[in-house]
Order: C-alpha cells, then sequence, then structure tokens
C-alpha cells in the first residue's frame, strides 16, 4: 500500500511537498485555505507584490527616458484594472498549480484542518461539510502571517498590512511605511511609483538591517529620492484616527512628533503560524520564538509529522520552504535527507534590487573570520552603462586560504536574478579561480560577478586595481 | 566586539561536552585564561581565552556540546577598564542587531541579550516596547545566513555521503580549495571499510556496510523501571574505541604465572626508599619496568599494524600504557621512555600520572603513543582475565590478585606467591608461540630480578 501523506497548508512549502511526495507515489492531500494551492506567496505575498514592482519600474523607466530624450506624459494609473491584472498574474499561477495539482493525484481540500490525533486530520471544507482524512504522515506548512502591534492596533480601513497594501484600496497622496525591511520597501516603492508621497520609519539606524550596509549604501541614494522622508532611528509611539486618515506620533532624531498619513501600512515582520488547532494533541513541540521545532529533516517530536516552511523556523523565505518540503518528504521516503543548505538567497525587490546568499560581511566580522572581498562596481560594467544603472555593485566573499567563494552580495539592477550564480558557486565549493574561468556572455551584468572574481587577483578587465602583494 | 571561537581541541577531537563555564559576563579577560572546562575524548581539558578584553556575554552552559569554530563567548576587546554597561550596550546594539543573521542556522544560542530591546534605555510607553518586542520575535531583516560553513563539497556529494553513512566533515577533498569530489568520498568509504585506518575514521562509518550493526533497544521499562542516563565523553570514546579494537583485533588471551614472593620481599625492603622519592613501589610498577625491558627483546610487541598500507610500523621508542580506575571511567595515560627510566622514577611517575588521571587533569598526549599497556586489577582480586588490547597497541598485559598457593619443588609443597598473568596479543602479527615466549620472559623476570638484569 501506498505511504499515505496529508499536506497541511499549500503554500509554496506545502504544494511542493505534495507534489514531491506524488511523484514519489504516494498517495497525497493537500489542505490550503484558497480556491487552489499557492499560500500567501501565491496569492498576497511575493507574486502579486512583484507583479506590481514591475509596473512600478516601467513608471520609473518612463520618467527616466526624458533623460535620453523620448518623453512620455504623466502617467494616468487606473487602480481597478492594475489591480485586475495582478489579480490576473494570481488566478493564472494559483490555476496552474491547481491543474497540476489533478495531474499528480493530490487530492486538494479547500478548507481548515485541526488535527484529531497525530495521523488524523478533520478537515472544515470550505464549500461545506467536514472530511476526516487518515494518514502515515502529516506535513505542516502553515506559514507565517504579518505582525500586528495591539497596542498600536487602529481598528482601521487606513492601517493596512502587507495584504491590504497588495488589495490597492486606492493610490493614496501620502502614507507611512512603518518598518523599512524588505517588505515595506518593496511595497512602499510600489506606491511611491503609482505617485503616493511614501515616508518610512526604522528603528534600527539603517534600512534593511541584516544585509551587509555596503549594499544598503546603494539603495539607500536612490531610496532618498524616491521616498519622501525616511525616518532613522525612530521608533512610532501611537497611531489615532484622524478626520482624512491617520496622525502617528513619532520619537526619534529628525522626526516629527506628529504627522497625519492617508494610509498607514504596518510591515515590521512576520509569526508563524503554530497555533493549529489540535496541535496539543501531538507531541510536537513550538519554541519561544512561536517556531515549530524540527530536526535537521523537518522532523518534529512527534516522529511522524514534519514541520516545513515559515512555521519551522527563519528565514522565512518561499525558496527555503520548497527546498525543506523535498528534504522532507525525502525523509518520509527512507531516503537519509538532511536540510543543510550552505547557502539560502535572499533577495530584496526594491530599486536597485539588493540580493545575497552565503557568508556576509557582518558575519565574517562577528565570527572573526578573515575573508577577503573582492568588489566590482557596476560603473565599469559595459552593460549597466547602457542601460543608464551604474547604481550596482558586485562583491564575492572569499576565503584567503582556499580561495573559496564563501558569500556574494549583489546591489543592482536585476540583482535578484544574478544571485543564483553565486548560490551554486558556494554550494559547489567553487573557488575564485573557477567563476573567473568560466565564460560569461557579454556584454551581460553576470560579467559582474566574473569581473569580481578577476578582482581577487587585481586582473580584473574594467577596473585598475594596483598590483597584490 | 568578537567572538572567542572553541580552538581546535587535538588531532580526531571533533567535540566536547561543557563541564564548567570558568567565567561570567562582566569579567575580566586576560589572554589565556581559562574560560571552560570541557570533557573530550578522555581528557578534561580547560581552554584558554585568545582574547583579553570583558566577557559580554556566555554562549554556553555546563552540559552542552561544543565544536572547534564555534563561538562559545562574546567579549568586548576595545576597553581596557570596566566601562558602564548602559555605555557599551547602546553602542553594540546596532551592530548586534544587524548581525544577527548569523544566529539563524548556526548551532550556536543567540545571544542572551535581546537586541532590540537592549539598544532602548528605558521603555517610555506600551506602543514602543510592543515594536521592540515585534522586533524580537519577527524582525523585519531577511535572515538567511548559514554561517557555520559546510564542507566544500556539492550538494550531490554531501547527499552521496550521507547516503553511505560517511561524515562529510571528515573527508580531505583532493580538489582545489580542498573541494570533495564523489571519488573523495567513495575513496574515503573504502579505505575505512577495508581497514579502520584509525578509531576517528571508523567511527566516521555508520549505517550501511558499517562494521558494527547496532540494534535498536527492545523497550526494558515493561520488565520493571528503568532509568536512562547519557553517556559522558569518556563512556561514549571508551565504549567506541573498544567496540572497534575489538571487532578489528583477533585477540588472543594467553595466561600464566609469575612467583613474586621473592620480588614481595624486595619490594618490601625498598619500598620506603620510593616513598621518600614520592612514589609508591607497587606491583603495577615493577611490571611497567619489565615490560618496557621485554618489549626490547621483543619487538614485534611494540608495534602497530597497518593493514591498509599492508605493513607493520615497528616503534623505535618504549612508552608504556597504565590502565587507570577513576570515577569518570577507565583512562589510560601512558609513562614515555619507560625503558630510560629507573624502577624509583617509574614509581614516581605512575603515581602522578594516576592522580592526574584522577583529577580529570590528563590531556591528550597523556593518553596517547603507547607501546604496550598494563591493566593492573589486582587490587580489586580475580584469578584471571582477558583484557581488549589498546589499539593501536598490539598487546595488553592483564595483571590480577597474586595469592599463595602450595607449589611442588621437587620435594614438598612449599606456600609460594603467584601473580597470575594475562596477555592479550594481536594474532594478526603476534604468533602463539612467541607470545607465550614474550610472556614466559615477563614472568621469569618478575621471579628473578636478575634475570631481568641480565637480559632486558
Amino acid at each position: 500500500m501506498a505511504t499515505r501523506v496529508a499536506v497541511l497548508g499549500a503554500g509554496p512549502g506545502g504544494y511542493a511537498a505534495a507534489f514531491y511526495a506524488a511523484d514519489l507515489g504516494m498517495e497525497v492531500t493537500l489542505i490550503g485555505e484558497e480556491k487552489n494551492p499557492g499560500g500567501v506567496c501565491l496569492y498576497k505575498g511575493c507574486i502579486p507584490s512583484k507583479a506590481l514592482l514591475h509596473v512600478a519600474k516601467v513608471i520609473d523607466e518612463a520618467h527616466h527616458a526624458t533623460e535620453w530624450g523620448v518623453t512620455f506624459g504623466e502617467p494616468k494609473v487606473d487602480v481597478d484594472k492594475l489591480r485586475a491584472y495582478k489579480n490576473r498574474v494570481v488566478e493564472k499561477l494559483t490555476s496552474g498549480t491547481g491543474q497540476v495539482a489533478k495531474l499528480r493525484k493530490v487530492h486538494y481540500i479547500q478548507g481548515r484542518a485541526s488535527i484529531v490525533d497525530p495521523t488524523t486530520l478533520r478537515v472544515q471544507k470550505s464549500e461545506g461539510g467536514e472530511e476526516t482524512v487518515s494518514v502515515d504522515y502529516v506535513i505542516l506548512a502553515t506559514g507565517s502571517h504579518p505582525t500586528r502591534i495591539p497596542s498600536l492596533s487602529l481598528d482601521s480601513p487606513r492601517v493596512l498590512d502587507s495584504t491590504g497594501a497588495l488589495d490597492l484600496p486606492e493610490i493614496p497622496k501620502t502614507m507611512l511605511v512603518i518598518g523599512g525591511g524588505y517588505i515595506g520597501l518593496e511595497l512602499g516603492s510600489v506606491y511611491a511609483a503609482l505617485g503616493t508621497k511614501v515616508s518610512v520609519v526604522e528603528m534600527t539606524p539603517g534600512l534593511l538591517p541584516g544585509a551587509d550596509r555596503d549594499l544598503v549604501r546603494i539603495l539607500n541614494q536612490r531610496a532618498e529620492k524616491v521616498f519622501e522622508k525616511i525616518y532613522l532611528s525612530t521608533k512610532v509611539t501611537g497611531m489615532k484616527d484622524a478626520e482624512t486618515g491617520v496622525t502617528v506620533s513619532f520619537e526619534g532624531e529628525g522626526a516629527p512628533a506628529e504627522a497625519s498619513f492617508d494610509y498607514v501600512l504596518v510591515a515590521i515582520g512576520r509569526r508563524p503560524n503554530a497555533s493549529i488547532d489540535g496541535l496539543e494533541r501531538t507531541r510536537v513541540k513550538v519554541d519561544a520564538k512561536g517556531f515549530i521545532e524540527t530536526d535537521g529533516q523537518r522532523r518534529t517530536a512527534e516522529p511522524t509529522m514534519f514541520a516545513i516552511g515559515d512555521v519551522a523556523g527563519e528565514p522565512m523565505l518561499a525558496h527555503k520552504a520548497s527546498h525543506e518540503a523535498r528534504v522532507a518528504v525525502d525523509a518520509i521516503a527512507g531516503h537519509k535527507a538532511v536540510f543543510e543548505p550552505a547557502a539560502i538567497p535572499a533577495v530584496v525587490f526594491t530599486d536597485p534590487e539588493i540580493a545575497w546568499a552565503g557568508l556576509t560581511e557582518a558575519d565574517a566580522e562577528k565570527q572573526g573570520m578573515t575573508v577577503e572581498v573582492a568588489r566590482f562596481p557596476w560603473g565599469a560594467s559595459g552593460r549597466a552603462i547602457a542601460i543608464d544603472r551604474v547604481d550596482g555593485m558586485t562583491k564575492l566573499l572569499i576565503d584567503p586560504k582556499t580561495e573559496r567563494i564563501l558569500g556574494v552580495g549583489i546591489v543592482g539592477s536585476g540583482a535578484g536574478e544574478l544571485i543564483s550564480e553565486g548560490v551554486l558557486a558556494i554550494e559547489m565549493g567553487a573557488t575564485a579561480s573557477d567563476v573567473k574561468l568560466t565564460i560569461h556572455p557579454h556584454p551581460t551584468l553576470t560579467e559582474t560577478v566574473m569581473e569580481a572574481a578577476e578582482q581577487f587577483f587585481g586582473q580584473a578587465t574594467h577596473v585598475y586595481k594596483p598590483k597584490r602583494k | 566586539m568578537t567572538d572567542l571561537v572553541l580552538p581546535n581541541l587535538g588531532d580526531g577531537v571533533a567535540q566536547g561536552d561543557v563541564l564548567k563555564v570558568l567565567v561570567k559576563p562582566g569579567d575580566p579577560l586576560k589572554v589565556d585564561q581559562p574560560v571552560l572546562e570541557l570533557e573530550t575524548d578522555k581528557a578534561t581539558i580547560e581552554v584558554p581565552s585568545t582574547l583579553a578584553g570583558i566577557v559580554k556575554s556566555v554562549r554556553v552552559k555546563a552540559g552542552d556540546k561544543v565544536k572547534p569554530g564555534q563561538a562559545v563567548m562574546t567579549v568586548d576587546q576595545g576597553v581596557a577598564g570596566a566601562p558602564p554597561e548602559a555605555e557599551l550596550r547602546t553602542a553594540e546594539a546596532p551592530k548586534a542587531e544587524a548581525a544577527a543573521p548569523a544566529q539563524v542556522e548556526t548551532p550556536a544560542p543567540a545571544p542572551t541579550a535581546p537586541p532590540a530591546s537592549a539598544a532602548e534605555p528605558e521603555r517610555p510607553r506600551a506602543a514602543v516596547v510592543d515594536i521592540a518586542a515585534a522586533r524580537q520575535q519577527g524582525p523585519v531583516a531577511l535572515q538567511v545566513s548559514t554561517a557555520q560553513p559546510t564542507a566544500p563539497a556539492a550538494p550531490s556529494v554531501r547527499r552521496l555521503a550521507r547516503e553511505i553513512g560517511v561524515d562529510i566533515a571528515q573527508v580531505t577533498g583532493t580538489g582545489p580549495g580542498g573541494r570533495i569530489s564523489q571519488d573523495d568520498v567513495k575513496e574515503f568509504a573504502k579505505r575505512v571499510m577495508t581497514s579502520f585506518g584509525s578509531a576517528g575514521q571508523a567511527a566516521a562509518v555508520t549505517g550501511v556496510g558499517a562494521p558494527l550493526q547496532v540494534r535498536a533497544l527492545p523497550d526494558l521499562s515493561k520488565f520493571g523501571e528503568t532509568e536512562r542516563k547519557p553517556m559522558t565523553g569518556i563512556r561514549r570514546k571508551t565504549a567506541a574505541h573498544l567496540s572497534s579494537a575489538w571487532n578489528t583485533i583477533p585477540h588472543v588471551t594467553q595466561f600464566d604465572k609469575a612467583d613474586i614472593t621473592q620480588l614481595e620481599q624486595m619490594r618490601k625492603k625498598y619500598r620506603s626508599e620510593v616513598e621518600k622519592a614520592g612514589g609508591n613501589l607497587t606491583v603495577t610498577a615493577v611490571a611497567a619496568k619489565v615490560l618496557a625491558s621485554a618489549l626490547k627483546v621483543f619487538p614485534q610487541f611494540n608495534a602497530s599494524v597497518d593493514m591498509a598500507g599492508e605493513a607493520i610500523v615497528y616503534k623505535k621508542y618504549i612508552n608504556v600504557g597504565i590502565a587507570v580506575d577513576t570515577d569518570n571511567g577507565l583512562l589510560v595515560p601512558v609513562v614515555r621512555d619507560a625503558d630510560k627510566k629507573n624502577l624509583s622514577q617509574l614509581s614516581v611517575e605512575i603515581q602522578q600520572l594516576a592522580e592526574k588521571a584522577r583529577a580529570r587533569k590528563l590531556s591528550l598526549d597523556d593518553m596517547s603513543g603507547g607501546s604496550m599497556s598494563i591493566s593492573n586489577l589486582g587490587g580489586i582480586g580475580g584469578t584471571a582475565f582477558t583484557p581488549i588490547i589498546n589499539w593501536p597497541e598490539v598487546a595488553i598485559l592483564g595483571i590480577s590478585r597474586g595469592i599463595f598457593e602450595p607449589v611442588w619443588n621437587g620435594e614438598s609443597f612449599e606456600p609460594r606467591q603467584m601473580l597470575p598473568l594475562s596477555l592479550s596479543y594481536d594474532h594478526r602479527i603476534i604468533d602463539g608461540a612467541d607470545a607465550i615466549r614474550f610472556l614466559r620472559w615477563v614472568a621469569e623476570a618478575l621471579e628473578s630480578p636478575f634475570a631481568l638484569a641480565l637480559r632486558g
């Protein structure tokens, strides 16, 4: 008899697990809240935000074209049509996953599941009625939700979280983004491009805590133009409903004591969805931060239950979830798979994009590791000059002894597409020579990775660097 | 702020258990000052600091397993004196936050001071506290770094290693930058399977094809109450070491007895002299002296077997291991150059090593490089036993309790004190006849110190 697996949660972790389990011949039930598999990522996260960011980029480039001698008129934005476009993107992708689920004979149930015991789930179907699912294994992939600030919770339609912001209620005149992390900056950029005067408030002294400062510095140059105001080292101490918006009080140098905004977007992080109904009937353990505890195979303290994705720990990234999905399914299939990536890439889809993988300079410093950093400024890249986007930099963190590439950091237009080469280099244990000796196509931005490697040897074609001693 | 990283603990020591943390946050720290007491392998090691400054936070506690390279504490090197706590915290908080991602995939526990709240000297309003709390629990910062450097091997190679039960961290890569190829992994597995080149390597192979089929323990609690306790580091290592020796060495044990009536008289006579020198003139000390001489006469007992290289390695030094029973388990310190020391010197040194062993102060060096070992259980009793060879040695001498027996002297039975000897030897390179010749030689030397002077 085939192994029976239920996957609770149908995001990029859950559906990847379900599909792979089906490919391995298991009998799979996938439970999600939406009509089709997709989860937050496809329905109200990565994908719709990228659709909107694409539009934002086109608007920005159209503005910019004036400098190249091509002038377009001021853009007219039809919000309803824009929202419809975004929804079409979501619909297209999620109906695709739904199709693929059918083809793989994955039993998809739209509904909410509760745990009866470690191998039995009861699903309240969205269409009405109940279904009991008996299985050998359960994979918990319940994801995360935006963090709320209870004492600042203002029950106002003008205070949005990322989900609300993606719904594009309107194009406000002014907006405050609370949180200078990737979610706030991405969505803030969208609204800014659509014409909203967006301000950002961040508690720490810099945007994008966690990213190396040299990367963020280049983003800052543009962010300062795109955003109305950026308040760093500033706390929001209160919010109250005003006649035409929200009045926010601040505490921090350079910030006003109070200011009003049409809308406020709260983007201060995400919390794991570990309060699963009936979880207490299992041996699954939840840690102090609310994540489900798992071992290297993503097995919980209940041996037949696995947890993957946001609910199983940082970083809360879709691609981490889908990789864990395969590890957990391999473990169920009896393989000795373990989740042990050498690098998990992070991409912030601002303009310019920031992407990094493996060791960061901050890590290296913290661990007292000696690394050599080879930087290649995009000002020396033909392609970057041709597209008028020299605001970029590619760097490699290299072990001076073995010359292995330990980390890659890129800021610049399309950095998110460029980072994968770096991830592969790290995973394969590639040396700077390997990258240097790999022919990269000209003229592309990928050459910046090769030239950064050449830079390590002081031999980048397009940069003169005095000889290494 | 700098992390104090656990240094290399010596050859083949992959981890240790923290016994005690010797400093606490706020303590001034000097270079070489001991900061941790670790139980590794068979030694208890005091880990010295490589940094000077002030201990900011300690990231390990007693009972934790730690590995070389792991950050065990954070040290503020920038300050000579101890500045006010608050000042320090404000200054370093942003950095701590920015660097926080390093925590994600590392086994090191998170810093004790939550960075977000540490940045705030006071908490004026509830709302502020909440944002801070939210930050701690779900920072917007993308935490993606897998700070622990993995082995330089492609994911497919790492997976192959895991499938066949090889610990990739132990494989040496032959590629550029030490990159490990599929062939490196296969070669490593082959070498371990055919030879057990070292205990460390044998331990690195588990699962498929491993020499030891470890069977799951049945549920014993159904027969009555049980209690489960984790093995100590010494016990783990002893178990692995002895299993490997027992499984790889074809053991034969040869028994004999030595008449030590005369020796015992001598021992009594010279005991006080040795005591003055700070030693104890024990049977073990005498046996060590005899063994040191015997090893010169029988070099095949002072050897090691290299099956992979199909060679026998003869040692030109004579170091005698002495098994010591301690509260923490069996330890075997080694007396170096035993052949160059007189009986009094040996007695003193054995005494010192035994004390060091019981105080858990032996270093790994103190316990390696033996030619042959002695296990004397005579103080407790026994008539004979079959000791297990302390690999990579090839023989071990077991001593049981000497008792008076009636011995026929040709005319009558005479009471003689007879010492039972048990010699286990590696039959791959030592033949039975050689073994009994060796043991007879040892017995005769014990019986007549003159024989020792004559032949040794």
